[in-house]
């Protein structure tokens, strides 16, 4: 129960401030990434204060064995760089700089949505899903693959 | 820009770092919103799971809706703006985040919260690509803008 209200709680608040920062605004978010037009470095103060809090809270909160309401924390601790960071990173910029909108802002904008809201939030919905699927297949093609080797062998 | 528009970022930046910070220390999960709509989607299965992630995603649309209610108008639609490179931004920053396994908030805010070297390099990555496309579209092919 406490968990819901934390989720609830912490949604409000990370809610409230994507509004208030200005990234639920996709011109206002082109106007900071167009650097050849009239460059608008406000979204830089976003990223600031928000990882300027990150960084210094996330090393005392990491100090704790656990996080208060559960056992573990649920991060991963993959460290290596792979292909799928790589791609799924430039494929996403890509996305972000054409519309202005990355994943956040686009679930927070269902607060008051204008038709492009209507464009953007199922296409980004399904390419999620598309991704999942492509992803689901390949293991299961591996599994596959892994068990026709190991016949291979035997 | 100006002063007050700075204020507002900085303060609505802190605001999600304050969020994030929250949510790591009581409950041990990283606020990334790709990530929590993936796994309500596919992943999870235990209704205690499902749950604290639905109501993260109801907060976030009303705690906007606060801040529109309260104090700013909504942005409005762009009408010039092409629906397909809408759809194509959409399925790309779907397709791009689930596979790179995260975003703005999950690599961005939190990853360089607790220092992550592959979240420095996504965020260095899409950060920089989004500019070059955000030039591209703009002022190579015309499109998207004014």
């Amino acid at each position: 129960m406490a968990k819901h209200i934390v989720g609830l709680l912490t949604g409000l608040i990370f809610g409230f401030g994507l509004a208030l920062s200005g990234m639920t605004q996709p011109e206002k978010v082109l106007g900071f990434l167009d650097m050849a037009g009239r460059w608008d470095p406000s979204l830089l103060f976003v990223l600031g204060g928000a990882v300027g809090v990150t960084v210094i809270s996330f090393r005392f909160i990491l100090r704790r064995k656990k996080p208060v309401l559960d056992s573990r924390y649920y991060f991963s601790d993959e460290t290596h760089i792979d292909r799928s960071l790589v791609i799924g990173a430039v494929l996403f910029g890509v996305g972000w700089g054409i519309g202005g909108y990355c994943p956040g802002p686009a679930v927070t904008l269902l607060a008051a949505p204008s038709w492009e809201l209507w464009a953007f939030l199922p296409a980004m919905l399904l390419g999620i899903f598309l991704q999942k699927f492509w992803a689901a297949r390949r293991e299961e093609k591996n599994v596959v693959d892994e068990v026709a080797e190991q016949n291979d062998c035997s | 820009m100006n002063n007050f528009s700075m204020l507002q970022a900085l303060s609505g930046g802190v605001l999600i770092g304050i969020s994030a910070a929250l949510l790591l220390w009581l409950t041990g999960h990283v606020a990334g919103i790709s990530g929590i709509i993936g796994r309500l989607l596919f992943a999870v299965k235990k209704s205690d799971e499902v749950i604290w992630r639905v109501l993260f995603l109801v907060g976030l649309v009303a705690g906007a809706k606060l801040y529109y209610l309260g104090f700013a108008e909504a942005p409005t639609g762009r009408e010039y703006f092409p629906v397909w490179l809408l759809v194509v931004s959409g399925l790309l920053v779907g397709f791009g985040s689930s596979l790179g396994k995260g975003c703005t908030s999950g690599h961005g805010v939190c990853g360089l919260g607790r220092l992550s070297v592959r979240s420095l390099v996504a965020t260095l990555i899409f950060l920089s690509v989004a500019i070059i496309t955000t030039f591209l579209i703009r002022h190579v092919f015309g499109l998207g803008a004014h």
